[in-house]
């Protein structure tokens, strides 16, 4: 084994003075529970973080499911109807808060983060657990509530209908959720003060890799947006308990005011769940092509534009909610404007190839899926944004598929490519490229399968949390349940693999990508405190040197097949 | 012709809905497959192990690249979103504009059926008869939780609020039956909350308005509350208490004992009747009870709809 020094020239911590049999790292320094359950490691955190979220996410996808094959027949044959509006509740609250919000934040950003600038653990590391168990004890009271009860509120929790007029579960699993944003604040507070107190000497604002510029942006609308959230759900609370008229105007309230609650917290949380996926994928573009970032700091700032703007744009969720017309007429302006930073990111992405020196892992298609998926989602956002062809596609099954491109296709797409590409790193181990290959494609052909029809469903005129449909629906709805499954096997296929991988998967070298980054210039898996000797940086990010494959990554590679 | 799927266009801003969905459609899916090219053409030609040549210095030719793209690729796709921004807004801002000549109809929302009025006093539920080529404008409220009237036929939908009025209008080109859907998830039966819009030719129209007469028009029916409810004891000509005249008031301004001054329409006519206190009109005691939880959405339409009858007079009704 041997570490490549390509890239930042940190003192590298030399090959032979590593035990070479079992080198003591942060995996197997102590094997018992509460050696996880106690730890105050970044990275084992991280891990406690992915075991969560992935749990997480298939009991989500299994609510998916059930949703999929009740639309498979106009009637809804599969489910009445209070369980199907309690299925998507529930799909969208696990989805939005329990998986995208924290998945790659929390586990790729919790571990690489202090990696990537080059220290020894986040600022905070009692807080970064207590985020963990907060997060965790939410999450499943939340889950069980909605297994138990159930709630059939929608995740957007709409007042009235949430405070006066649902009868399910509504405030334990606000409850649920009020506590898990908590959680969010603490890993947006620790990234924050991370970033800008812990980076190794010589490791400048612009020299740090773009996936951490953008867990920054993200902490930061964690921070700021998700008290927003939390208030308003006690609102929604007070409202529902004690009959204090807030949003219901029978008891004197505001109709409208929840909705401007809501979406100023969940407009940039929509943002909270993409930018850590661009700043992933520009990491896996850039290590793929062996070449630098094209536009590093119109990357950087884009990110910050992006953040920034993702604050105003709120009131495109309400043209036609009855808000004035000229609030609506900013709102889409603003929205138009923010899409200009994501346009030129696209741009960026795609001419980091130019020149390169390209190699097809998984990792790349992943984030070459990323971009399609992500390009699709954001140039239909620009319909959405056009107010009046928002009229007539709001609420209909367009914004549904508009949002799953952006969302799932995107961000799942980049988180998945993020964990393929640093799992030698976290994990120690290579796994089978052919099988992640074949899995990120399998998600790719069964995203747009199951999502693209939906497009065409939303311009039909099919609204959406329906769960019957006039027949006319049908066969667009049945080949999305059938893209469905595709997808499904795309999301399973890693587990097999990935799990295989832990057990029997090549040991991974320091290094597998060739690529630039600190974290790649520790072992893999890193020692406890991630790095030997403190690195020091001297060079820009992405200093790509265009040499040809080492011998070292090609012998990895073969190795696993 | 009508493409993408789009359902018919039977409104008179569906086809130019319909335009600007094509020339966005166009556009974006122009830009699209122009950047899915590139990355194609890109990742082909400089796959690793590929013979062609690059550049000695890449971060030195990406500067070059930058200066001659990066003006163009910001200001290009800014332009195209102001012209789709600005064709959108217009098209928009027309929802504002009901012609004067519409004809009022009247539309409660209420879990899980849509309730109609028709001037005249025809009631429909989940159904909603209008002329061909007749400007309608819709008055919606709800009388539970947030709905949303969608047509999609029209290319038009506006949410339905508890506590508010809200305002639609088109003007119906096409005979025939369209679907009306619930587009604001409103609970259980939120899928089953619809029903149809049945466009017809004006004379046939006429005829399903007179085999639907109601026994009295909605103003009728005001003036029957009006007087049940014990309005008119204070309203009314031969009040003894001292209460404005409501004749002639609707769509005037009203001077408030705040100072301030409200135009009388629907929604001021409504608060005054449910929260009488919250705007007093000016030089009268705030001695008006509330009749909130006392009569239903519908009833005050009919109110409503009888101030609005006494809109040209100026006599005190009886």
């Amino acid at each position: 084994m041997s570490i490549l020094t390509t890239g930042l020239a940190g003192d590298v911590p030399p090959a032979h003075s590593v035990r070479v049999e079992t080198p003591s790292n942060y995996l197997n320094a102590k094997f018992t529970i509460g050696s996880w359950l106690a730890t105050h490691d970044h990275k084992r955190i991280a891990i406690l973080f992915a075991v969560s979220i992935t749990a997480f996410f298939f009991i989500g996808g299994a609510a998916a499911t059930m949703i999929r094959l009740d639309l498979a027949t106009p009637a809804g044959d599969f489910v009445k109807a209070e369980t199907y509006n309690k299925l998507f509740t529930m799909h969208g609250v696990i989805m939005v808060w329990f998986f995208l919000i924290p998945s790659i934040p929390a586990t790729l950003g919790n571990f690489l983060v202090p990696l990537m600038i080059g220290a020894r653990d986040l600022a905070f590391p009692r807080l970064n657990l207590t985020s963990w168990y907060l997060y965790v004890g939410g999450s499943i009271f939340t889950i069980v509530a909605m297994i138990a009860g159930g709630v059939d509120t929608g995740w957007t929790f709409y007042a009235p209908f949430s405070t006066m007029f649902s009868n399910t579960h509504v405030i334990y699993v606000l409850a649920g959720v009020f506590v898990v944003g908590f959680s969010s604040i603490l890993t947006g507070l620790n990234i924050i003060v991370t970033v800008h107190t812990m980076r190794a000497p010589g490791m400048t604002w612009f020299r740090l890799p773009l996936f951490v510029w953008a867990q920054y942006a993200t902490a930061a609308i964690l921070v700021l947006a998700t008290p927003v959230l939390a208030m308003t759900l006690v609102l929604v609370t007070v409202e529902r308990l004690f009959g204090i008229g807030i949003f219901n105007p029978a008891l004197g309230g505001d109709p409208l005011l929840f909705q401007h609650l809501f979406w100023f917290y969940s407009h940039p949380a929509v943002y909270i769940m993409v930018l850590p996926a661009m700043g992933v994928v520009s990491e896996l573009i850039a290590a793929s092509a062996h070449n630098p970032v094209f536009g590093y700091k119109t990357m950087a700032f884009a990110i910050i534009a992006i953040a920034v703007l993702g604050f105003l744009v709120w009131g495109h969720h309400m043209f036609v909610s009855g808000q004035s017309m000229y609030a609506g007429v900013v709102f889409s302006f603003m929205s138009f404007l923010v899409a200009i930073p994501s346009a030129v990111k696209v741009f960026n992405w795609t001419a980091t190839l130019w020149h390169g020196r390209i190699t097809y892992t998984a990792p790349m298609l992943y984030a070459l899926g990323f971009v399609g998926l992500f390009t699709i989602g954001g140039m239909t956002g620009l319909f959405l944004a056009s107010l009046a062809l928002d009229v007539h596609l709001t609420d209909t099954y367009f914004v549904v598929a508009h949002f799953h491109y952006i969302m799932v296709g995107g961000t799942v797409s980049a988180y998945l490519g993020g964990i393929h590409f640093w799992w030698p790193k976290i994990t120690g181990r290579m796994y089978s490229d052919r099988w992640a290959r074949f899995a990120a494609i399998l998600l790719f052909v069964g995203f747009n399968f199951t999502f693209f029809p939906q497009y065409l469903l939303g311009i039909a005129g099919m609204p959406r949390r329906y769960h019957a449909y006039p027949p006319e629906f049908q066969t667009l709805n049945v080949l999305s349940s059938a893209g469905a499954l595709i997808l499904a096997l795309g999301y399973l296929l890693p587990l097999l693999y990935l799990g295989w991988s832990l057990f029997r998967g090549a040991r991974a070298p320091a290094n597998p990508w060739d690529a630039t980054g600190l974290e790649w210039q520790t072992p893999s898996p890193p020692p406890v405190h991630n790095f030997a000797t403190p690195p020091v940086v001297t060079e820009p990010p992405y200093a790509y040197r265009m040499a040809a494959l080492t011998r070292d990554v090609v012998d990895a590679r073969e190795g696993t097949r | 012709m009508i493409a993408l799927g789009l359902p018919p266009e039977a409104s008179t801003i569906a086809p130019r809905v319909d335009l600007l969905l094509y020339a966005v459609t166009i556009v974006t899916g122009g830009v699209t497959i122009a950047i899915f090219v590139t990355m194609i053409v890109f990742g082909i030609r400089y796959r690793a192990g590929s013979k062609v040549k690059r550049a000695e210095n890449v971060p030195e030719a990406q500067a070059r690249a930058r200066r001659r793209v990066e003006t163009a690729w910001t200001l290009i796709p800014f332009a195209l979103f102001l012209a789709s921004f600005a064709w959108a807004a217009r098209l928009y801002m027309v929802r504002a504009d009901a012609p004067a000549n519409s004809i009022e109809l009247f539309v409660v929302a209420k879990q899980w059926m849509w309730k109609l009025q028709h001037p005249g006093g025809q009631r429909e539920i989940d159904e909603m008869h209008v002329p061909r080529g007749q400007p309608i404008k819709l008055v919606m409220t709800s009388q539970d939780v947030i709905h949303s009237f969608f047509v999609p036929a029209f290319r038009l939908k506006q949410d339905v609020l508890p506590g508010r009025y809200t305002e639609m209008w088109f003007t119906a080109t096409q005979t025939g039956r369209f679907h009306l859907f619930c587009a604001e998830y409103c609970g259980t039966d939120h899928a089953h909350m619809g029903g149809d819009v049945i466009v017809m030719e004006p004379a046939e129209f006429q005829r399903w308005l007179n085999a639907h007469a109601a026994a009295q028009s909605m103003a009728a029916r005001g003036e029957d509350l009006f007087r049940h409810l014990g309005c008119s004891g204070c309203h009314g000509e031969n009040a003894s208490v001292h209460a404005p005249n409501l004749a002639g008031v609707y769509g005037r301004p009203v001077p408030l004992s705040d100072g301030t001054t409200v135009v009388a329409d629907e929604r001021y006519i409504r608060d005054s009747i449910l929260l009488p206190r919250k705007e007093v009109a000016a030089g009268y005691a705030p001695i008006m009870p509330s009749f909130t939880g006392q009569i239903g959405e519908d009833d005050i339409l009919d109110l409503i709809a009888y101030i609005k009858s006494l809109a040209s007079t100026k006599e005190r009704p009886k």
